[in-house]
């Protein structure tokens, strides 16, 4: 599968979705299915996308929180996934886009390029776990904590950036979801 | 007692999220917000992943407070970038170790390196090493990170949390 075919086709029809984005490629596929003021794309803080996915929901128990994110990514934080299953926020999905490759830096295989299978990881830690198929509709129905992660293909692909200033990011994302209450004290 | 001082604190400025690496000087504050049926106390496998949780809170309209040990600062300096970067408002409560009276000897070069190690990510540095000035210091650091969107550090000395050999850390 394509990436940011996968990617465009989870956003589709999004509704009210709150999306985190996890640094890199992800962060740049979704801002290629169309850049939202209720997408947070991280330039930094790897290893830290399901834990901001984590913390939203929590805030958020209303709304469904999706973090999309690459297998390198994941892998630097691993220990969240630990930590969600425990929390079992039943709004929160993480999907990882899986190239078997750290994309940014030179295509090196990541560790599930021999065998690590993030899923069979999910599931020991408590997440739901949903195929590529099943996964759009569990992002927003079925309760969580739930988890896919869909093979693609390891392609380089024109970068689609969002902005880049964690600031304007963060006010954005927040005026967007809060309204006037982002700014009161 | 200290502990309670900052959980009325913490409890309020309207902090309904605590992130938290278990830790012996920080025991009765954890198990304070446990018991507070208005916060949700996270327990982390690590203290990086309570800067996530911070700042997706924060992106969702809740103040956190993260508790940890001083070593766990280590743990904690390349994602303090995404809050400085962002603005991210942020509460760290430290337990030093390393510091006062320490007697293991691994805890000192992250002990000693806590203070320069948050200032050069841009967090503001705060110490407490009266129980009396627990109230006042914890609920400065609140009103300086919730109002000006501050990351703020409140270095717990390790003299208020008088654990003086393994032997007793243990028996607690």
């Amino acid at each position: 599968m394509k990436r940011r075919e996968v990617v465009e086709k989870l956003l589709s029809n999004r509704g009210d979705l709150l999306v985190v984005a996890g640094l890199g490629s992800t962060a740049w596929d979704c801002t290629a299915a169309g850049d939202s003021p209720l997408n947070f794309p991280m330039w930094g803080a790897m290893g830290q996308a399901a834990m901001m996915g984590l913390g939203l929901a929590l805030a958020q128990p209303k709304r469904r929180v999706l973090v999309i994110t690459g297998d390198g990514e994941a892998l630097m934080g691993l220990g969240a996934l630990a930590t969600i299953g425990v929390q079992k926020p039943a709004n929160l999905t993480v999907v990882v886009i899986d190239n078997e490759r750290y994309g940014e830096t030179g295509m090196q295989d990541t560790h599930t390029a021999h065998g690590v299978d993030l899923a069979g990881v999910a599931r020991a830690c408590g997440f739901n776990i949903f195929d590529s198929q099943q996964i759009k509709n569990a992002i927003h129905n079925a309760p969580g904590p739930n988890f896919a992660s869909i093979k693609v293909e390891a392609e380089k692909i024109p970068l689609v950036l969002p902005p880049r200033e964690g600031a304007l990011l963060k006010a954005r994302f927040r005026r967007a979801l809060l309204g006037p209450d982002a700014d009161a004290e | 007692m200290w502990p309670d001082q900052i959980h009325r604190e913490l409890s309020a400025a309207g902090v309904r999220l605590v992130g938290y690496v278990p830790d012996a000087g920080h025991k009765r504050l954890i198990e304070l917000c446990q018991a507070d049926k208005g916060m949700r106390a996270v327990v982390l496998s690590t203290e990086e992943e309570g800067i996530g949780l911070a700042a997706g809170a924060w992106l969702g309209g809740q103040k956190t407070a993260l508790l940890m040990q001083s070593s766990g600062v280590g743990n904690i300096v390349n994602v303090l970038g995404m809050v400085r970067e962002c603005r991210f408002p942020l509460v760290t409560l430290v337990t030093m170790r390393g510091e006062q009276g320490e007697f293991n000897p691994w805890q000192v070069p992250m002990g000693q390196a806590v203070r320069p190690v948050l200032e050069a990510m841009g967090t503001i540095v705060q110490y407490a090493d009266k129980a009396e000035d627990m109230g006042p210091v914890v609920n400065a650091a609140l009103r300086l990170a919730y109002n000006s969107y501050a990351s703020v550090a409140v270095l717990i000395s390790q003299r208020l949390i008088g654990i003086k050999s393994f032997q007793e850390q243990a028996a607690k």
